[in-house]
C-alpha cells in the first residue's frame, strides 16, 4: 500500500474540507436500517462520484441484507467495500508488453486531463526499468504541446519525434514508431491532443492514428490508455464509452487523485464500459504515478467518511 | 436525459393531471426525480439538498394550471429556480483606473491559459490594450504556451524564463504594463490543488501584493462532486469576483456551475465553448439551467414533445373517424388534448372542425368550459357515451346533470353540439386533407360551424368575471347574435334544419358576405 501513500495524504486533507455530516450516520451505538438511513448511505456513495445507478445498486443490497436491523458502521462499510472490491478486481500486470519487438502505447483523453504528464510518468517508470523509450508528440494542435513533451523527454532521457505545428498527427505517430523500430527502443508512447468525445472529426482523427500504428506493427498499439481526471463527474462515463468506440481503450489512468476528488466514476465506468484502471496519478512530478490497487482505492473512497 | 427526466416526472406526477395544487405529498416522487437528475448532472450533493428544500417551498401551493400538466409545471418551477440561483448575470469585467488587473486561477488543466488568451482577444476587440502575464513558472512549457497564444492574437506577453517567484514576476509585469501602453493586465497563474497549502499561500501573496481588480476561478464543466470543495477553498483564499466555466462544448451537463455558484456566491461570467480563442461566450443562466436539467430549451422542447404526442393521438382518432366511429369518448379525448396543451388556440386548430371555435370563444373562460364538458361526459355511463342521442332520456339527463353539478339543459346542449360535430367529423374524415381544410375554412367563413353558442353555458361558469370581462362577453354575444341573424337571413331560401347539422357541411356558401 506504500504506493498509495500520497493518495491517502490527499484524502486526509479531504477530511478537513468536507463538513462530514455523513460521519454522524454511524455515531453511537449503531443505527436502525430504515429509509432515512438508506438515504444517508446513498448520499455517502453519491459523493464519491460513482453515480446514482451504482449507488442505488449498493443501497438496494444493503436494504436487502440489513433491513430493520440495528447496525454498526463497520458492518455496512465492510459490505459496500467488499462489493466494490470484487467489482474492481483485476490482474496485477498493468501493461501488456509485446511478445517480441517494441511495445506501442497510445494515450488519449479529453482536454487538460493529464495525458502529457502521465506520459512523462510512464516514461520515467519504463526508463527506471532499463527500457529505452521513444515519445511521439502527436499533439500538433495545442499551443506549446510539443515543447511541453520535449521538456519532459529531455528531463527523463527519452527520445522524441515531433512534427511542425498543425501537421498531421498520424504522420508524427508513424514516424515515432519508425524511429522506435530503427533505434531498437523497447517502448513507444504516443501523446495525442486533448479532445472532447463529442467532436466527431477529432475522434476520427484519433481512429486514424490508431490505424496507422497497427499498420506498422500488427499488434500495435498494445495499450491504449485513456487518461481520466479524477475530478471528473458523470461525464467520465461518456468519455470512456466514446473513446473506447474510437480507439478501443485497454485501460484508464486516473490522474490528479492527489486532490480531494475521489474518482468514484471509475466504478460506473467499470460497470458500464468494463475498462480497468491501470495507474493513478498523484502529483505533477514524473515519479507521481502509482499502480492502481483496487482494495486501497476502495478503502480510500470512504476514508474521510468513516469517521476514523 | 431530457426524455428520461420528462418521462420519470410524468409517471411520478401522472395522478396530478387536471386540477388542484402542488403539495409536498403529491410532489414527493416528482421531486425525487428532480433530485436524481441534478445528481446525474454532477451538482454537488450538499447543493442538491439545499436546492430541493428551496424548490419544495417554491412549488408548494402552486395551482396546477389546467393548460399545463404537473410535469411541465414542476419542471418549470425547477427551471426557474435554477435560473434564480445561477443569476443574476454580470458580464462586466469592471475595468477601472489606469491599469486594470485580472487574475485567473484554478485547478490544473481547467483551462486558465487558454482562457487568458480568449479574454485578451475579447478585451482587445472592445478597444482595450491587454498584456498577458505568464505567471505559471511550474508546468513545463506553460510560458511558451501563453507566448504562442499571444503571438497568434497579436497581444504582448510578459514573460521571464528565468524567473523563480511568481509574486515578484507579477509585480514587475504590472509595473511595466503602463510603459508598454497596456491598460489591462491578465495574470495566468499556475494550476494548483486547493489542498496544497504552499501554493495556495502563493496565490494569496499575489493577490495581496498586486491587488487585482478582478479574480476569476476557472472551472472545468466536467467537474463532479468535488466542485464545492475546490471552489470553496479558492474563494476563501482569494475572495473571487467571478467564475469562468470551460469545456462546455462537450456533452457534460455542467452541474458544477450550480455548485460553484452556490458556494462562492459570485457570478459566472463567461463560458468556454471550444479550444479556439474566439470560443468564449457570456454566461446565460437560462441556458445553463436547461442544460443541467438535460433539456436544451425547456419551452420549445416541451412544446415539441407535446406536439408529437398530440399528433399521434390525432392520427389515432383520425383512423377511428374514418371507420365512422365518433363517440363522446372521442370528443372527450379531444377536449383532454386541449387541456394538456398550453395555448388553447393551438390545439383547437389541430382538431378538425374546431379551429373556428377558438376565434369564437375569444377570451371567454375556455378552459372552464372544457372542464365543464369533460365533467358532464364523465358522469355518463359507457352506453350513454357511445350513443348519447338515442340513449339519454329525461331521467338519465337529470341524473347526469346532478352528477356533473350542472343544469339538465346543459346536457342537451352538449349532446346537440356533439351531434353536430360528429356529423362534420365523419364527413371530413373521408375527405383528403386539402379538401378538409377547404371545408373548414368555408365553414368558418360562413359561420356555419358555431358550436360556441352552445358551448356558452347559460348558468354559472364557476368563474368570477370582472366587469370588463363581462362587458366583453356581452359585446361578443351581441356580435354573434347579429352575425347569426345575418346568416339566417341569407339562408332563408334554403331548407335549413338546425337539428341536422350534416347539411351545414355543404360547401354551398361561397357567396356569403364575409363578416370580418
Ligand atoms: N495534481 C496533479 N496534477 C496533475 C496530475 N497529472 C497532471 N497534472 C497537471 O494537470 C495539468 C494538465 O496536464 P497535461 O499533462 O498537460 O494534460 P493534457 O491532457 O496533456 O492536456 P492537453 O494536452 O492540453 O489536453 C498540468 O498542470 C499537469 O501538471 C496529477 O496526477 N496530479
Ligand atoms: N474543448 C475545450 N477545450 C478547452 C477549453 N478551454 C481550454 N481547453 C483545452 O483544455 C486544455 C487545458 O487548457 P489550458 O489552458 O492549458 O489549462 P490550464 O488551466 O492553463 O492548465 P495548467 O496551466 O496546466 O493548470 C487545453 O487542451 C485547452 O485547449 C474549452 O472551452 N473547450
Ligand atoms: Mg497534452
Ligand atoms: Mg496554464
Amino acid at each position: 500500500m506504500g504506493l498509495f501513500e500520497k493518495f491517502k495524504q490527499g484524502l486526509k486533507k479531504t477530511a478537513q474540507f468536507l463538513n462530514t455530516d455523513i460521519r454522524d450516520i454511524f455515531k453511537g451505538e449503531g443505527r436502525l436500517v430504515d429509509d432515512a438511513f438508506l438515504e444517508e448511505v446513498f448520499e455517502m456513495l453519491v459523493r464519491t462520484d460513482m453515480g446514482i445507478e451504482a449507488s442505488k445498486e449498493l443501497v438496494a443490497d444493503i436494504r436487502e441484507s440489513f433491513r430493520a436491523r440495528v447496525v454498526q458502521m463497520e458492518e455496512i462499510l465492510a459490505r459496500i467495500k467488499e462489493k466494490l472490491k470484487v467489482l474492481l478486481a483485476q490482474p496485477a500486470a498493468p501493461i501488456r508488453f509485446a511478445e517480441s519487438g517494441p511495445t506501442v502505447i497510445m494515450v488519449a483523453g479529453v482536454n487538460g486531463c493529464g495525458k502529457t504528464t502521465s506520459i512523462a510518468k510512464l516514461s520515467q517508470m519504463f526508463i527506471a526499468d532499463g527500457k529505452k523509450v521513444v515519445l511521439g508528440a502527436a499533439d500538433t494542435f495545442r499551443a506549446a504541446a510539443v515543447e511541453q513533451l520535449t521538456i519532459w523527454a529531455g528531463r527523463l532521457g527519452a527520445e522524441i519525434v515531433t512534427g511542425p505545428s498543425g501537421s498531421d498527427p498520424a504522420s508524427v505517430a508513424h514516424r515515432a514508431v519508425a524511429k522506435t523500430l530503427e533505434s531498437g527502443a523497447e517502448v513507444c508512447i504516443i501523446d495525442t491532443a486533448g479532445r472532447l468525445q463529442t467532436q466527431q472529426g477529432l475522434m476520427q482523427q484519433l481512429t486514424k492514428i490508431h490505424r496507422v500504428l497497427g499498420k506498422q506493427i500488427s499488434a500495435a498499439p498494445h495499450e491504449v490508455l485513456l487518461v481520466l481526471d479524477a475530478t471528473t463527474g458523470q461525464n467520465g462515463i461518456s468519455q470512456a464509452k466514446h473513446f473506447t468506440e474510437a480507439v478501443n481503450c485497454t485501460g484508464l489512468i486516473l490522474a490528479k487523485l492527489d486532490g480531494t476528488a475521489k474518482g468514484g466514476v471509475v466504478v460506473a465506468i467499470r460497470q458500464q464500459v468494463g475498462l480497468p484502471v491501470k495507474y493513478v496519478g498523484v502529483g505533477e512530478k514524473a515519479e507521481d504515478l502509482a499502480l492502481f490497487e483496487p482494495d486501497s482505492f476502495v478503502d480510500a473512497l470512504f476514508e474521510d467518511m468513516a469517521g476514523r | 436525459m431530457f426524455e428520461s427526466l420528462q418521462q420519470n416526472l410524468s409517471s411520478a406526477l401522472r395522478s396530478l393531471t387536471g386540477r388542484g395544487i402542488l403539495t409536498e405529498a403529491n410532489m414527493r416522487e416528482g421531486l425525487r426525480q428532480v433530485q436524481m437528475a441534478l445528481l446525474e448532472a454532477d451538482v454537488s450533493l450538499p447543493v442538491v439538498k439545499d436546492f430541493m428544500a428551496t424548490i419544495g417551498q417554491a412549488a408548494v401551493g402552486e395551482r396546477i394550471l389546467k393548460s399545463l400538466n404537473p410535469t411541465q409545471q414542476l419542471t418549470y418551477v425547477v427551471h426557474q429556480e435554477l435560473i434564480n440561483l445561477m443569476g443574476p448575470v454580470d458580464h462586466s469585467l469592471h475595468f477601472r483606473g489606469e491599469v486594470s488587473v485580472l487574475m485567473l486561477c484554478g485547478l490544473q488543466g481547467s483551462g486558465k491559459t487558454t482562457t487568458c488568451g480568449k479574454l485578451g482577444r475579447l478585451i482587445k476587440t472592445r478597444g482595450r490594450q491587454p498584456l498577458l502575464v505568464a505567471a505559471d513558472l511550474q508546468r513545463p512549457a506553460a510560458i511558451q504556451q501563453l507566448q504562442v497564444l499571444g503571438e497568434q492574437l497579436g497581444i504582448p506577453v510578459y514573460a521571464d524564463l528565468n524567473a523563480k517567484d511568481p509574486v515578484t514576476l507579477c509585480q514587475a509585469a504590472v509595473r511595466q504594463a503602463k510603459a508598454q501602453g497596456a491598460n489591462t493586465v491578465i495574470l495566468d497563474t499556475a494550476g494548483r490543488l486547493h489542498v496544497d497549502a504552499e501554493l495556495m499561500d502563493q496565490l494569496t501573496q499575489i493577490d495581496r501584493r498586486i491587488g487585482p481588480d478582478q479574480v476569476y476561478l476557472v472551472v472545468d464543466a466536467m467537474t463532479g462532486q468535488d466542485a464545492v470543495n475546490s471552489a470553496k477553498a479558492f474563494n476563501e483564499a482569494l475572495e473571487l469576483d467571478g467564475v469562468i466555466m470551460t469545456k462546455l462544448d462537450g456533452d457534460a451537463r455542467g452541474g458544477a456551475a450550480l455548485s460553484v455558484k452556490a458556494v462562492t456566491g459570485v457570478p459566472i461570467k463567461f463560458v468556454g465553448t471550444g479550444e479556439h480563442l474566439d470560443s468564449i461566450e457570456e454566461f446565460h443562466p437560462d441556458r445553463m439551467a436547461g442544460r443541467i436539467l438535460g433539456m436544451g430549451d425547456v419551452v420549445t422542447l416541451v412544446e415539441q414533445a407535446q406536439e408529437k404526442f398530440d399528433k399521434e393521438e390525432m392520427e389515432k382518432q383520425q383512423a377511428r373517424l374514418q371507420k365512422g366511429q365518433f363517440t363522446l369518448v372521442d370528443f372527450k379525448k379531444m377536449l383532454g388534448q386541449v387541456g394538456k396543451l398550453g395555448p388553447l388556440q393551438k390545439v383547437m386548430g389541430m382538431i378538425p372542425g374546431m379551429g373556428s371555435l377558438t376565434q369564437m370563444m375569444g377570451d371567454t373562460d375556455a378552459e372552464g368550459e372544457m372542464t365543464r364538458l369533460v365533467g358532464i361526459i364523465d358522469s355518463m355511463t359507457p352506453a350513454e357515451r357511445e350513443n348519447p342521442t338515442k340513449v339519454i332520456d329525461p331521467s338519465r339527463r337529470r341524473r347526469i346533470a346532478a352528477g356533473a353539478g350542472v343544469q339538465p339543459h346543459e346536457i342537451n346542449e352538449l349532446v346537440k353540439q356533439f351531434d353536430g360535430m360528429a356529423g362534420i367529423m365523419k364527413k371530413m374524415a373521408s375527405m383528403g386533407i386539402m379538401e378538409r381544410m377547404k371545408t373548414v375554412r368555408q365553414l368558418q367563413q360562413g359561420g356555419m360551424l358555431n358550436p360556441s353558442a352552445r358551448l356558452q353555458s347559460k348558468g354559472d361558469t364557476g368563474k368570477r368575471l370582472t366587469k370588463q370581462e363581462r362587458d366583453k362577453l356581452k359585446k361578443k354575444k351581441e356580435r354573434e347574435e347579429r352575425k347569426k341573424k345575418r346568416e339566417d337571413r341569407d339562408k332563408k331560401n334554403k331548407p335549413d334544419d338546425k337539428n341536422k347539422p350534416d347539411d351545414k357541411n355543404k360547401p354551398d356558401d361561397k357567396d356569403k358576405p364575409n363578416d370580418k
